[in-house]
C-alpha cells in the first residue's frame, strides 16, 4: 500500500500520485501520515481509491472528490469535501466551517461535530453529522440531504431551496423560508437508507424532525422583502 | 486574511519557552499575512517596576543617550534595553505616564508601542520569521503572549499598522477581520479622551476595550459590550497583565481554533499553528463559538 508521510514528502507528491491512478490499477489503497493540519490533502481525486489520512487536516481536505473513499482519522479545517461529486468522505473527528459546501453528490459523514455553514449551497451531496452543527447550516441549499443526530445552531436552512434537512436534536432557530415539515413514509425510508450507508445502527428515523423550504422566496415578491 | 496566535501558560515549567513556542506558532501562519508581524509577550514583572516599549525609525540617534536624558527629565532611574528598532525602557511603575510625556518632548521620532508592568510589544513590517529573529523573541520567557501576521485591508502597510495594538497599560489586542464602524467609534472615543496613533480599525477595537476597562468593567464584560458596539468581522485575541481572552463576532466567518491542556490554552487561526505545541495530541481542541467570550486568568 503506498504510504505518504507528509513530514517527509511534499503534499503535491501525494495529490499527484492520487491523480495518476488509472483504471484497472491494483494500487487502490493509500495511506497519509502526519498531515499536521496541512491544507488540500487528497483533493481532486477521480478514481475509486481508498485513502486513509491519519491525523488532523486543514482547509479543503478531500475537496472535489469523485468516486474515492477518503477517511480522515482526525479533525478537519474549513471546507472539507467542498464541491464533492461522488464517493464517500468520513471524518472521525470534528469539522470546521462549511463542510460539504456546494457538493453535487456522494456521502460525507462527520462523526464528531461540524461548525457553522455545514452544507452551505449543497447541490446533491448527502451529509450525515453524528454530533452537532453550527449556525447557518444548509444556507441556500439546493439539493441533497443533511442529517444531524445532535443539535443545530441558529438560522438552519436560511433561504433554503430543495434540500432535505433532518435533525434529531434541538434547532436553535430556523432561517428565512425554512419550516418544519411532516415526516412521510418516503422520508423515513430515505433516512433509514442514509443512516445505514453512514454505518449508524442505533438511531431510528422516527427520532428525527424534517425541515424544508416553505418556497416563499423562490421568486421575488415585494411582499416578502422583509424576509430576504 | 491575517493570522493570529495566542498562548496562555498554566504550567510554570513552560515559561522559559514562551517566546520560542509563540514565534513558531506565528511563523507557521506566515502565509495568512506577509505584510507585517508583531508579538506581545507578558514577561516577569517585579513589584513597583514598569516598562515601556518604544519604536524608532532612526534608532541610532533616538536611542543614543536616551536613558540618561529620560532619567534626568523625570528624576528617577531608568534602564534602556535596545533591540533593533525597538527599546524596552524599565523604570518605576508610577513614572510611566511622566516618562511617556517626557519621551514625546525628548524624542519626537519615538512611538510608544506598549506600556505596563509586564507587557513588551515588538512589531514591524516584514515576515514573522524576520521580526521574531530581529527582536530575539525566541529567547524570551513569559506567562502568556499573542501574535499577529497581517494582510492589510483597512489601513497602510507600516509598522504602526501592525498588530498587536496596545491602548492601555498591559493591554493588547490582535485582530483578524475588518470593522465597518471604526470611524464613528473612533470619534466617540476621542471625545471620551482616548488617544489614537493610527487610522487602523483594530486600534479602535483596542481603545474601545481600554475605555470599557477604565470604566470599571472586567475584560469579560468589556468583550461582551463589544459584541453590540463593534460592527464588522472579527476574531480578537486579547491580553491583559494576568488574562487572555478570545472573541468572535456573531457571523464568525474568520477562522479560529483553540486547544487546552493542563499546561496551556492556545489559540490559532488554523490548526497548523498548534501542531508544534507540547502534548497537542492529547489536547482538547475546539472551535470557539460565535458571539461567545472565552477568558482565562492567572
Amino acid at each position: 500500500m503506498p504510504s505518504f508521510d507528509l513530514a517527509k514528502v511534499p503534499l503535491r507528491e501525494l495529490n499527484q500520485a492520487l491523480h495518476n491512478v488509472t483504471a484497472g490499477t491494483n494500487e487502490m489503497d493509500f495511506e497519509v501520515l502526519n498531515p499536521r493540519g496541512a491544507h488540500a490533502v487528497a483533493v481532486g481525486i477521480d478514481a475509486p481509491v481508498n485513502v486513509d489520512v491519519r491525523g488532523n487536516c486543514g482547509y479543503y481536505c478531500a475537496g472535489m472528490n469523485a468516486e474515492a473513499t477518503i477517511t480522515v482519522h482526525g479533525s478537519v479545517g474549513p471546507g472539507v469535501a467542498e464541491n464533492m461529486m461522488s464517493g464517500t468522505v468520513v471524518v472521525k473527528g470534528d469539522a470546521s466551517q462549511y463542510a460539504g459546501a456546494t457538493g453535487h453528490g456522494g456521502l460525507l459523514v462527520i462523526e464528531g461535530n461540524a461548525s457553522s455553514r455545514c452544507g452551505i449551497s449543497m447541490k446533491g451531496i448527502d451529509i450525515v453529522v453524528k454530533g452537532n452543527i453550527g449556525h447557518m447550516s444548509a444556507f441556500m441549499a439546493q439539493a441533497g440531504t443533511l442529517v444531524v443526530l445532535g443539535d443545530a445552531g441558529d438560522a438552519l436552512g436560511d433561504s433554503l431551496y430543495e434540500a432535505k434537512l433532518f435533525v434529531r436534536g434541538k434547532v436553535k432557530s430556523l432561517g428565512a423560508d425554512c419550516v418544519k415539515k411532516k415526516m412521510k413514509p418516503k422520508h423515513l425510508e430515505l433516512l433509514a437508507e442514509l443512516l445505514k450507508r453512514a454505518g449508524i445502527t442505533d438511531v431510528k428515523p422516527e427520532e428525527f424532525t424534517r425541515y424544508g423550504s416553505a418556497r416563499q422566496l423562490y421568486n421575488f415578491n415585494i411582499d416578502n422583502a422583509d424576509a430576504y | 486574511m491575517c493570522g493570529i496566535v495566542g498562548l496562555f501558560l498554566k504550567d510554570k515549567a513552560l515559561e522559559p519557552r514562551l517566546g520560542a513556542l509563540l514565534s513558531d506558532m506565528l511563523i507557521t501562519m506566515t502565509d495568512r499575512g506577509p505584510d507585517s508581524a508583531g508579538i506581545a509577550i507578558y514577561g516577569p514583572s517585579a513589584k513597583g517596576a514598569g516598562k515601556i516599549t518604544v519604536q524608532s525609525a532612526d534608532p541610532k540617534s533616538d536611542f543614543k543617550g536616551l536613558g540618561a536624558a529620560l532619567s534626568k527629565k523625570i528624576g528617577t532611574e531608568v534602564s534602556v534595553d535596545v533591540r533593533a528598532t525597538h527599546a524596552v525602557i524599565s523604570l518605576a511603575v508610577d513614572k510611566l505616564d511622566a516618562a511617556r510625556d517626557a519621551l514625546t518632548e525628548l524624542r519626537p521620532g519615538i512611538t510608544v508601542m506598549g506600556r505596563g508592568e509586564s507587557v513588551e510589544i515588538f512589531k514591524e513590517v516584514g515576515l514573522p520569521k524576520d521580526v521574531a529573529e530581529r527582536f530575539g523573541i525566541g529567547k524570551m520567557s513569559g506567562t502568556h503572549g499573542i501574535g499577529h501576521t497581517r494582510m492589510a485591508t483597512e489601513s497602510a502597510v507600516t509598522t504602526f499598522g501592525a498588530h498587536p495594538f496596545s491602548t492601555g497599560p498591559d493591554q493588547c489586542l490582535v485582530h483578524n477581520g475588518s470593522l465597518s464602524n471604526h470611524n464613528n467609534l473612533r470619534r466617540e472615543l476621542i471625545k471620551a479622551g482616548l488617544r489614537f496613533e493610527t487610522e487602523n480599525d483594530t486600534e479602535v477595537a483596542a481603545a474601545y476595550l481600554s475605555h470599557k476597562l477604565a470604566e470599571g468593567q472586567n475584560l469579560g464584560h468589556a468583550l461582551e459590550s463589544g459584541l453590540s458596539d463593534l460592527d464588522g468581522f472579527y476574531t480578537f485575541v486579547v491580553g491583559t497583565k494576568s488574562g487572555f481572552g478570545v472573541l468572535r463576532d456573531p457571523i464568525a466567518c474568520k477562522p479560529a481554533v483553540m486547544a487546552e491542556t493542563d499546561e496551556y490554552v492556545a489559540f490559532g487561526s488554523e490548526y497548523r499553528a498548534l501542531v508544534g505545541l507540547p502534548g497537542i495530541e492529547n489536547a482538547r481542541v475546539w472551535e470557539p463559538e460565535p458571539a461567545t467570550v472565552y477568558f482565562w486568568e492567572h
